[in-house]
């Protein structure tokens, strides 16, 4: 029973720090599929989670949070929008340069804003998003299997995680089922046939942009306020490079995305969970190492087990009609 | 005359310094197929764009059925019912046919609906003009010729009432393109008004009722097509008289340059694409290779030419093998004296990116005539390439300009111009004229009989039945991965075209 547990833990927490990635990754799918890499999804998610931390303990709501978490980072997507598909400038170098732009400007301003070294007041319990009980699930509790699993793992999390798990499915049927997914899926493609077919390039893949935008905003405002009670300086710890290798590793589709991100977590959960234990034969697991393990994981796949990964063949590439 | 469906004005187009279109007036009637010809660079697929929204005009007037248009985006060309298949194909590659069609024109804003709709109008249009494709085919698995189709499907099914066609038949095989114009002459029974873009003279007397011609981005004439012929067309296009078969002595063949050997090659998939084959070339002949588009002849020459591993055989090269099992290096066999012309031009033999000099001397970078010291010479690369662009007539005449903006046919001449120049003892080159105008092709096929007089070997793949005849001194027709027959220049097309077929090879099978 001890190791059900213990499972059921792991478990629990693989979900809580599956859905920041989860986030950003369909996040960087809906840039990525209109043709546009985004490095700066970690950018965006940083300041996503000040922009929701510092407004949720300035008016005392988590839901004005949330909407300044996603409209700071749908701006800093519509920058990274007017650098690469206006200006047509280097994609690469633009996503850096948010990320860079972040990582400063949230300290800087969180020390001017709070004088707390570049973190944000802790939140109270009504500025954080608290977690929701499912009905019954205090009364199944003690049911053998079934009642944890429900009451631990179905129910108790906070409103961004059923969000973030409902954004598989709906992306999803963005992509596949809507006029719109096409469009944006053929202009990470081939620009040119959606431009002789009478669609404006820029302005779908803005509208793309947009979406990655709110995604980011939703998974920094996770961050701040969900997991963590405030915001403190560089948390996303290169979350946002995950959820792109995670996105390789998913070529490009939103339910591969969802576990791809669920594994990353489940490594990482279990990192946590297994610090300082020896396992058989091996002994003691070095935390770093196991830290290290999705990176690993990440290039043994890419090198070959998951076959190849096709990225969107217009990606990267700025739409030039004449030269 | 019949009322004119659309009025060109007054039309002005410039590229930066390049003007592509000047003060250009047409008037295409209705219910007509118009042929426009010039010579690459014209600036015929300008004009067409401009028509079709793409392109801005800087000035100029557009009538479309007499009344005045502004055409500001394909968006209103098409709302105008015009249709446009362009030069290089504008389809999503891994999408269906039907995702294809539909794009930009759904009727719903969620795909279940739209699709179903375009699949009960697929079928109407398949049923009423021939123009089969199977709606669920993924568009990189079908072949060119039914890329094609679809793209012809996209403006019917948005309504074209004109439709334009830029270079239909550059890709095509002679059966396709026959299909091609049975299709066009269908749809202008039905009073629709096709423009027709292309190279190839001999379609547009086939098929046209009027044509104009282009050259240097004015239009200089325009003919009914039963009052003029080939000759005028070609001598307004170019400004001079063309020879449209350049006149050759008999080949002096002496010994074997290039030797094959039971060559055998797979594509990628596993299927065998070169069956055994074996032939030679001398030195001062052209052997031609014809055959229809798909039947090893790619392969073939990439196996040859160190592209592309063989599965078994051996090729000499003056006496001396060839590493056939893939560790082969273009680069070794440059400097053994082969020169490979590659059929994709695109993919294989520029790079786009680069200026036009750069890519004059590509492959050819640590020739001591290149280099000083560790550096690359830029002089002495520029001077080589003005003067390549001067002998080959590449247009426009600046060294400095990015690959890309050259048109299709002049980039042609870039990488023709490199390999050529370099004096190989042996030359393979894969479609030499694709896409290129008339006085372009005569200018090269006398540099090809140059080069054979002066003792080289030359081994052409051509699916133009016509220059095949024209420059091999010994035509072997491949088919299905074999050679299956042999014969002199003398041959009539039909006996080549049944070999092609794979007629006689079948009857001999049995
Ligand atoms: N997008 C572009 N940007 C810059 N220059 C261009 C562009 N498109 C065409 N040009 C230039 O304009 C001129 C006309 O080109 P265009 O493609 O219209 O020729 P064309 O008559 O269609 O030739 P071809 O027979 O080779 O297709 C050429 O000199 C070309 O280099
Ligand atoms: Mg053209």
């Amino acid at each position: 029973m001890d190791l059900f547990n213990a499972i059921i833990q792991v478990l629990d927490s693989t979900i809580r720090l599956s859905v920041p990635l989860l986030l950003a990754c369909l996040a960087g799918l809906y840039s990525e599929r209109a043709g546009i890499f985004d490095i700066g999804l970690e950018g965006k998610m940083l300041v996503g989670a000040f922009a929701g931390a510092a407004s949720a303990s300035v008016f005392h709501s988590a839901y004005i949070g949330l909407g300044m978490a996603i409209l700071i980072s749908v701006a800093f997507a519509l920058i990274h929008g007017f650098a690469s598909i206006t200006h047509r400038g280097n994609q690469i170098v633009s996503g850096v340069a948010i990320n860079f732009i972040a990582a400063g400007s949230t300290i800087m301003l969180g020390q001017a804003w709070f004088q707390q070294g570049g973190r944000t007041p802790a939140l109270a319990s009504d500025e954080r998003f608290g977690a929701i009980i499912w009905p019954g699930a205090d009364a199944v509790r003690s049911v053998p299997i079934l009642g944890p699993i429900y009451s631990e793992l179905i129910s108790g999390h906070s409103v961004l995680v059923y969000v973030a798990f409902l954004a598989v499915p709906f992306t999803w049927w963005v992509l596949f089922r809507t006029r719109f997914g096409l469009r944006m899926r053929a202009v990470g493609e081939n620009p040119a046939a959606v431009d002789t077919a009478g669609i404006s390039v820029a302005w779908l893949r803005y509208r793309a942009l947009i979406c990655t935008g709110v995604l980011t905003g939703i998974a920094g405002a996770y961050l701040s306020m969900v997991q963590n009670g405030g915001f403190v300086k560089d948390m996303t710890a290169g979350k946002g490079y995950i959820a792109l290798a995670a996105l390789i590793f998913a070529k490009w589709k939103p339910v591969n995305a969802m576990f791809a991100c669920l594994l990353f977590g489940f490594l990482d959960a279990l990192s946590i969970r297994l610090q300082g234990t020896p396992l058989p034969l091996i002994g003691k697991v070095p935390v770093q190492l196991m830290q290290a393990l999705p990176y690993i994981l990440t290039v043994i796949l890419l090198a070959g087990f998951i076959g190849k990964a096709i990225p969107p063949r217009a990606g990267g590439v700025p739409y030039v009609k004449e030269r | 005359m019949a009322q004119a469906a659309i009025e060109l004005i007054g039309i002005n187009k410039s590229f930066g310094a390049v003007r592509a279109n000047r003060d250009i007036n047409l008037e295409i009637a209705r219910g007509t197929i118009h042929g426009i010809v010039g010579e690459n660079g014209a600036g015929k697929s300008t004009l067409m764009s401009i028509l079709y929204g793409f392109y801005q005009a800087d000035s100029g007037e557009i009538r479309v059925g007499g009344q005045p248009a502004s055409i500001k985006s394909p968006n209103d060309a098409i709302a105008l019912g015009i249709g446009m298949v362009h030069q290089h194909f504008m389809l999503v590659d891994n999408f269906t046919v039907l995702e294809n069609v539909i794009l930009g024109a759904e009727s719903d804003a969620l795909l279940k609906k739209s699709i179903a709709k375009a699949r009960s109008e697929l079928e109407r249009l398949e049923r009423e003009y021939g123009l089969e494709v199977d709606p669920d085919a993924i568009i990189e698995e079908l072949p060119v010729g039914l890329q094609q189709r679809v793209e012809i499907l996209k403006a019917l099914y948005r309504g074209a009432e004109i439709l334009i066609l830029d270079e239909p038949t550059g890709v095509l095989t002679p059966a396709e393109a026959d299909h091609l114009f049975r299709i066009l002459r269908q749809l202008k029974e039905q009073g629709k008004t096709i423009v027709l873009i292309t190279h190839k003279l001999r379609e547009i007397m086939a098929i046209t009722d009027t044509v104009s011609v282009m050259r240097q981005g004015t239009m200089v004439a325009t003919r009914e097509t039963t009052k003029t012929t080939v000759g005028e067309l070609a001598e307004l296009m170019v400004g001079r008289r063309v020879l449209l078969r350049v006149e050759k002595g008999e080949a002096e063949a002496v010994g074997v340059k290039l030797a094959v050997r039971n060559l055998t090659v797979k594509d990628s998939r596993g299927v065998t694409m070169v069956d055994n084959v074996s032939f030679d070339v001398r030195a001062g002949e052209i052997v031609g290779i014809a055959g229809v588009a798909g039947n090893g002849q790619s392969e073939m020459l990439e196996a040859i030419s160190g592209i592309r591993r063989a599965v078994s055989g051996s090729v000499m090269l003056d006496g001396k093998p060839i590493d056939l099992t893939g560790a082969a290096d273009p680069g070794e066999l440059r400097d053994r004296g082969l020169a490979h012309v590659p059929e994709d031009r695109h993919h294989v033999g520029l790079v786009l990116a680069f200026e036009e000099n750069e890519n004059s001397i590509l492959g050819y970078h640590d020739d001591p005539r290149y280099v000083k010291g560790p550096f690359l010479d830029i002089d002495a690369i520029r001077d080589d390439a003005r003067d390549k662009i001067s002998k080959y007539d590449i247009r426009p005449a600046d060294c400095r300009l990015k690959t890309a903006n050259f048109s299709g046919g002049n980039q042609q001449k870039i990488v023709l111009a490199r390999e050529m120049e370099q004096d190989p003892g042996v030359l393979i080159v894969g479609q030499p004229t694709r896409g290129v105008d008339v006085g372009a092709i005569e200018f090269i096929h006398k540099r090809l009989i140059a080069m054979r007089d002066q003792g080289k070997a030359v081994l052409v793949v051509s699916v133009e039945l016509d220059e095949i005849r024209s420059l091999s001194d010994r035509i072997l027709v491949m088919f299905a991965g074999r050679i299956v027959g042999e014969r002199g220049p003398e041959a009539t097309e039909g006996e080549l075209g049944l070999l092609m077929a794979g007629v006689e090879h079948r009857e001999a099978a049995e």
